[in-house]
């Protein structure tokens, strides 16, 4: 059952910064008292000490087949996809957001639906979680900094949930937000970064099938430093695209403010779809180091669109893709 | 300085120096690299290379706190050929797990990418440095001259740092610890000096 409450703040009153004052304080005030609650349950008592190896039966999600899929690719192990990790919240180390996300309070959680919408929306995980059958989607994954993973996620298409949005027609670009709580995220101010982390796509990208909502990986719930307990995964943009532990979706007339690209617009573009041809003014983007492999068998050729341009190259017919990288 | 403390010190310097080394060796044979093993290789061979660098900048400014510790000396050139092997096994890193030894790779970074350019410069500034170290060519270019094109140290460990600062994502502040060190010791050198001459017009008086 979806619950909509309506929003009590008129949306125009909506600027970003009172946006993330409110809703932050507010949660800040919940993860206190979830912490306290948390210490108790055994699942985050083991996940202090082993953290991001939380495979508990209550974990497991039950899901159907795609054809959405990738075949014919290894899949990454495990440990290395809960191990190796750009999650800048919890520290700017690989190693780091393992042992630190534990912290992060995944229940309750809401996401909150608005701007551009005939109506603001807070939806619950737990009804968004049985929304739309969940489905194992296998997909490669290509950080910018040239690593790459492949991922069996577990999600529906991004496009059912903004269809439940009522997103209106001048809506042009959806916005997601994470969760930031400096207190609770306390290694974010290592960074010179502007919290939260945003991040944005245009509708129709927002709408290709391919567009995951993504609730877990290897058929069990999110471990936290992947970005529990819901992200979205855009398989043909470089990773930094798909932001994690989304707490707010905005939808917007006008291309949003987004995290690397405001940290440095000649590096990150909006768009940042994976093309060998572009390269980062700082590396080449013409390879890519797959993860967890031994050193000598890493190196591999970085594929248009990650693979997947037969499905997406038609979104951007008619576009400079070396001016719009 | 006894004989044998001397040796006994210089053995663990050695040790210390070839560990990080020894480490990524073992951990190459055991496939324990971690999750992305050239990452792994060119960090840690990069960051002992400015670390090594940076060590063996510090040992003239601490000499000068004390006559005693005159002996530090003695470690300088060891530090230093240390930082050079690892910035050479960084390079090779490079040519082999990033250039793939394709040449026009290089090219295109080396004319392109600045970071790339700020940590071959710092290499090539080392190779003379790590080619005139032995006595044989102290003496043959003289103190004087040896003591001036050494001076090019503090050029290569500026570049190495900047090197770092390009790499790292904007934002991140990870090379601020070694960049304060190195400024430190920077800046050490003319304070010390000033003291010093106070202290003997001090004396003087």
């Amino acid at each position: 059952m979806l619950i909509r409450k309506p929003c009590d703040i008129p949306s125009s009153e909506f600027t970003s910064q009172d946006a993330y004052k409110e809703f932050f304080s507010r949660r800040r005030f919940l993860s206190t008292a979830i912490a306290a609650g948390a210490v108790a349950s055994a699942g985050r008592l083991a996940e202090m000490f082993f953290p991001g190896i939380t495979a508990h039966a209550d974990t497991k999600l039950q899901t159907v087949k795609s054809p959405l899929t990738t075949t014919s690719e290894q899949l990454t192990n495990l440990e290395d996809i809960t191990h190796y990790n750009n999650y800048y919240e919890f520290g700017v180390d690989k190693d780091q957001p393992a042992k630190n996300a534990g912290v992060l309070p995944t229940r309750p959680w809401t996401v909150k639906v608005d701007g551009k919408v005939k109506k603001p929306l807070t939806f619950d995980i737990e009804d968004l979680l049985k929304m739309r059958p969940l489905e194992d989607r296998v997909y490669r994954h290509r950080c910018v900094e040239a690593w790459s993973m492949v991922i069996p996620w577990v999600g529906y298409s991004l496009s059912e949930f903004i269809k439940r949005c009522d997103p209106l027609p001048s809506a042009k670009f959806v916005q997601f937000l994470s969760y930031y709580d400096k207190h609770v995220e306390k290694w974010a101010s290592e960074t010179t970064i502007f919290w939260p982390y945003s991040e944005g796509l245009r509708m129709d990208e927002a709408m290709h099938p391919l567009a995951l909502l993504t609730f877990g990986l290897y058929g069990e719930v999110l471990p936290n430093q992947d970005g529990a307990p819901i992200r979205i995964v855009v398989p043909w943009k470089y990773g930094f695209k798909s932001a994690k532990s989304i707490v707010a979706v905005r939808f917007l007339d006008k291309m949003p403010p987004t995290t690397w690209n405001d940290q440095n617009p000649h590096e990150y573009g909006f768009y940042s779809n994976v093309n060998p041809d572009v390269d980062h003014p700082r590396w080449s983007q013409k390879t890519e180091r797959r993860i967890g492999l031994p050193f000598y068998a890493q190196r591999r050729n970085t594929l248009m669109f990650n693979g997947y341009a037969d499905q997406v190259a038609s979104l951007y017919n008619g576009m400079d893709l070396k001016k719009n990288y | 300085m006894k004989r044998s403390t001397l040796i006994l010190l210089k053995t663990l310097t050695w040790i210390a120096c070839l560990s990080p080394f020894a480490l990524l060796v073992y951990q190459a044979v055991t496939n324990t690299l971690g999750p992305d093993p050239t990452a792994t290789i060119t960090l840690t061979t990069g960051y002992n290379a400015l670390l090594l660098l940076i060590l063996s900048l510090a040992i003239t400014p601490i000499r000068s706190l004390s006559p005693r510790l005159n002996w530090l000396i003695k470690f300088r050139r060891l530090l230093g050929l240390f930082a050079f092997f690892y910035a050479s096994l960084h390079l090779g890193t490079y040519i082999a797990l990033y250039m793939n030894f394709d040449l026009s790779v290089f090219r295109t970074d080396i004319t392109k990418r600045r970071f790339i350019i700020a940590g071959f410069s710092a290499w090539l500034l080392l190779l003379p440095l790590a080619a005139t170290s032995t006595t044989w060519s102290i003496r043959k270019l003289g103190g004087k001259r040896w003591n001036r094109l050494h001076k090019l140290v503090y050029v290569a460990a500026i570049c190495g740092i900047v090197h770092y600062w390009w790499q790292v994502k904007p934002g991140v502040l990870t090379p601020l610890r070694l960049t304060i060190v190195l400024g430190v010791l920077l800046l050490a050198r003319p304070v010390l000096s000033f003291l010093q001459k106070r202290n003997a017009r001090a004396a003087e008086a």
